[in-house]
């Protein structure tokens, strides 16, 4: 084809035939397809590598936060101290602190015996309180005890407080590293699994801060979240399917529920602020209010949800139904709910997902106040796992960093376990016609 | 008796009024000489149920909503007595420590005896506000029961009742979209009403100058409040310039390669993949534009010798931009899907290469689409507040340079309203203004974006 077609231009003796045109271009046309292509390519690439950025980083700072450094400290539960008869008041943080001074006998001067007592956190001395009022027997005798380390120790036990910077740079001096080691060489300082940090509530010190009462804050609002926008989502989805007649009002419902899908969170956190704490009088940073500001914002997408998952039912269900003379209510209740039933969950959990990811509204309703109480009522206050996240991320000290990250990766595996459920619904339910 | 135990207990009364209208609607079908019932048992007992609890929770609504302002001008009776007349504003403060007392907060101060009085009277009256609403409540339940069972005849269409009455409930359901959409326009209107008595809308809308803190003292030196809009919606277009800067292009290509190049495998993989992106919570991105990006950036500046803001426009809005490429790529992607493959198929037809189609021929056909599409990711971007607030600044700067902080209306907003603040000051109602302005923009630009797409898909259906 190409010999004939070149002989025919030397005989015609004209210079280029159109396809001898396109050939002269066609590699520049490939390499730019090639490099187009590229761009597409390169373009989802780096996509993810933002991802494993992301989470890369996230994971590098936060994994660290599931140990926790304890010193084994021997106790002597003086009963010149312990007052049998007031307990409650006694100076427990006396008794960790000469459990402190008797591991180290050559600290000598006030000053470092004061730097030395630092190195416990103060929680110890409230260990021994509670083990002192739950058992009351051990007042005389001597036991070795774990206790939480100072943050600062922690950090520095972890590695992220390097000691070859100078020692003006960091928090931890050089005599209490000397310490640190010494612990060390005696197995007396060791890292252990964390379990502070998913029993306790918020706190300033970051070794006694911990996310149960965050998770317990979120737990509350998303049940109040879903207890309300599951049943009005599919009653309005499934008037809008089945019973709406096609008029304005119906068109301006529809409207409405695509631009409120659309509108920023934190609008919605403005409407809660003014009408539920300011015109109704609810208390102020309550699951039951955060519940109620999740709920306005995730109708829209349980309702969108759950007409995509009506839609789907094939017409003829429906009128064989109708046709053996169900009801038009016993039609829909009987039959097109229940095949339409696993679209809505899929839809609601996604829906419960971005409720529970969610922080900007809730910051709105003062869920953003510290409080050290785990959460036990709808209105009780409360905060939720993100805005935790959000308070910790401010928090100066260095050892809140890693308590952050921990805290996301806890969050995020409850999303990702959340999205699998709905995944795994989607493809075991899910029927297509 | 609390309200929701009072709710439970009308509950369980509804239950048991539906065994009750069932046995009846049974013992009635079985008699020998019965005529056939209309509907089936249950839909009797249904009905029976309806009536034993509608009308009394409705009865539980309506008295808590009347009860608490009642009561509490009950109890300041005797407190506007004594004081004389009194602002509202005095008046509302003085119901505020009341209520304080009720709740139990005393703050260690010392507790006016008046006030405290008033408090004890409120809680009396409320104990016995409750007590008759029990009392009220679940006897309208009983009797509604009571009549409606007793009532029950073969020829009483419980079915057709019952349905209308769910019916009811489905429409009711579905206009609570329009009412959520109300609130929050009357909400945001309202107080920014109240802002613009205070401060004159040119001054908001054109006003060069943004710096909210009020002087709390008269002779307090300068913080006299501006509100001037200008430096805070340049922010936060700023911010969201350099989020779509990143995230059209390869938010764009990704969907172009998805949807043109990448085989069913890749795609089944990758897709759910970038959609990862887009489910991550943004305060998470937040922290990573602040604790990761921002130093990288403001370390690249010391390297190159350019003076970076630790937080810098950019930081926040690259990290923004990562997070709404998965937006972009999805919508584009249907978009381009929706292109039909005759269209395609007459370019390759023609000679052209793939690129050559995709460019000349599939995105100029989808192009009010993926502008529909962007237009949304615009939207979004705008109203974003968790990486702006924990990444960008609070100070309102008026410049093009996205390595300065600059500060963006959802940062204003949070910043505003968070924490104590009375809230009548211009201080706190200029956040409702911003927020105002917030929900317009982002309406008007998805009601711009919803009618692109609209057309455009009309074009080809």
């Amino acid at each position: 084809m190409r010999a004939a077609c070149y002989e025919e231009t030397t005989m015609n003796e004209k210079p280029l035939s159109t396809m001898d045109r396109v050939n002269v271009g066609l590699a520049k046309r490939y390499r730019k397809e090639r490099r187009f292509r590229l761009f597409g390519l390169a373009a989802i690439v780096s996509s993810l590598m933002f991802l494993v950025l992301l989470l890369g980083s996230i994971g590098a700072k936060g994994w660290t936060a599931f140990q926790q450094t304890q010193i084994l400290l021997d106790v002597h539960f003086d009963p010149v101290v312990l007052d049998v008869g007031n307990l409650a008041n006694a100076n427990y943080p006396s008794l960790v602190r000469e459990a402190v001074y008797q591991q180290f006998p050559q600290v000598g001067s006030r000053e470092d015996k004061r730097l030395l007592a630092k190195i416990v956190s103060n929680a110890a001395a409230f260990k021994l309180q509670e083990m002192v009022m739950s058992k009351p027997e051990l007042i005389g005798t001597s036991k070795p005890i774990w206790v939480l380390a100072d943050d600062e120790v922690d950090m520095f036990v972890k590695g992220h407080i390097p000691r070859d910077v100078p020692e003006s740079e960091r928090r931890v001096s050089d005599k209490m590293i000397g310490w640190i080691d010494q612990l060390a060489a005696t197995g007396r300082i060791e890292k252990k699994f964390n379990t502070t940090f998913f029993t306790a509530g918020d706190s300033r010190e970051p070794e006694q801060a911990g996310i149960r009462g965050a998770a317990m804050g979120s737990m509350f609002t998303l049940m109040v979240t879903l207890v309300l926008s599951f049943p009005i989502g599919v009653a309005a989805a499934v008037y809008l399917e089945e019973f709406a007649p096609r008029n304005r009002w119906t068109d301006l419902v529809e409207v409405n529920i695509n631009n409120l899908a659309a509108i920023p969170s934190i609008v919605f956190g403005l409407l809660g602020l003014a009408v539920f704490l300011n015109f109704m009088n609810l208390p102020r940073s309550a699951s039951l209010v955060g519940g109620l500001v999740l709920t306005l914002m995730t109708l829209p997408t349980i309702i969108i949800a759950s007409r995509a998952s009506l839609k789907s039912v094939p017409p003829s269900i429906r009128e064989a139904a109708l046709g053996v003379g169900a009801s038009k209510m016993q039609a829909i209740s009987h039959h097109i709910l229940p095949l339409a039933m696993p679209g809505m969950m899929t839809g609601t959990i996604i829906g419960m997902a971005r409720a529970l990811g969610e922080t900007a509204p809730l910051l709105m309703i003062g869920m953003v106040a510290f409080i050290v109480d785990v959460p036990q009522s709808f209105s009780d206050p409360a905060t939720v796992l993100p805005v935790q996240i959000y308070l910790w991320a401010d928090s100066p000290e260095r050892a809140f960093v890693e308590r952050t990250s921990a805290a996301i990766m806890v969050l995020l595996f409850v999303l990702l376990l959340m999205n699998a459920s709905a995944v795994f619904l989607r493809n075991k339910f899910e029927r297509r016609w | 008796m609390p309200p929701m135990l009072l709710i439970l207990l009308v509950l369980a009364l509804s239950a048991a009024a539906y065994w009750q209208g069932r046995r009846r609607a049974f013992a009635l079908a079985l008699r020998p000489s019965a005529a056939k019932m209309h509907s089936r048992p249950g839909y009797y007992g249904m009905l029976t149920a309806l009536w034993c609890a509608l009308p009394s929770l409705m009865i539980v609504v309506l008295w808590q909503l009347a009860a608490e302002p009642l009561l509490t001008s009950f109890a300041m009776k005797s407190v506007t007595a004594v004081k004389g007349d009194l602002s509202p504003d005095q008046l509302n403060l003085l119901i505020n420590d009341m209520r304080n007392l009720v709740a139990g907060n005393t703050f260690g101060s010392e507790v006016d005896p008046l006030l405290q009085a008033a408090a004890d009277q409120y809680i009396g009256l409320l104990r016995i506000s409750n007590i008759a609403l029990a009392v009220v409540a679940l006897t309208t339940a009983l009797i509604a029961a009571y009549l409606v069972q007793a009532r029950i005849r073969p020829t009483l269409r419980a079915r057709n009742l019952v349905e209308n009455v769910i019916e009811v409930i489905l429409t009711l359901c579905s206009t609570f979209a329009v009412f959520i959409t109300i609130g929050i326009v009357l909400s945001v209107l309202f107080e920014s009403i109240r802002f613009f008595q205070q401060v004159p809308f040119s001054d908001f809308l054109f006003g060069l100058k943004w710096s909210p803190q009020m002087a709390m003292r008269a002779d307090q030196v300068g913080s006299s409040g501006s509100f001037g809009a200008v430096p805070v919606l340049a922010g936060t277009f700023l911010i969201s310039g350099i989020a779509m800067a990143i995230a059209v292009p390869f938010g764009l290509m990704s969907a172009i390669y998805l949807s043109e190049y990448a085989g069913p495998k890749f795609r089944t993989i990758v897709k759910p993949l970038l959609e990862i992106l887009a489910g991550v919570p943004t305060v998470v991105y937040g922290f990573f534009a602040a604790l990761v990006v921002a130093p990288l950036i403001r370390d690249l500046g010391v390297r190159t010798g350019l003076s970076v803001s630790s937080e810098s426009a950019l930081a926040a809005g690259l990290v923004m931009g990562i997070m709404i490429i998965p937006f972009v790529s999805s919508l584009s992607d249907d978009v381009i899907n929706a292109v039909p493959q005759s269209m395609r198929d007459g370019s390759y037809g023609l000679g052209a290469t793939k690129s050559e189609t995709i460019k000349y021929v599939i995105i100029p056909a989808a192009l009010p689409g993926i502008v529909g599409s962007i237009l949304l990711a615009v939207s979004r971007a705008i109203g974003e507040t968790m990486i702006v607030v924990m990444a960008a600044g609070l100070a309102a700067n008026l410049t093009a340079n996205p390595l300065q902080a600059v500060t963006t209306v959802t940062v204003q907003i949070v910043t505003l309203l968070v924490g104590d603040q009375e809230f009548d000051s211009p201080k706190t109602l200029a956040a409702f203004a911003l927020g105002l302005l917030l929900f317009v923009v982002t309406l008007a630009l998805n009601v711009i974006a919803l009618y692109v797409v609209r057309k455009y898909r009309e074009e080809y259906e």
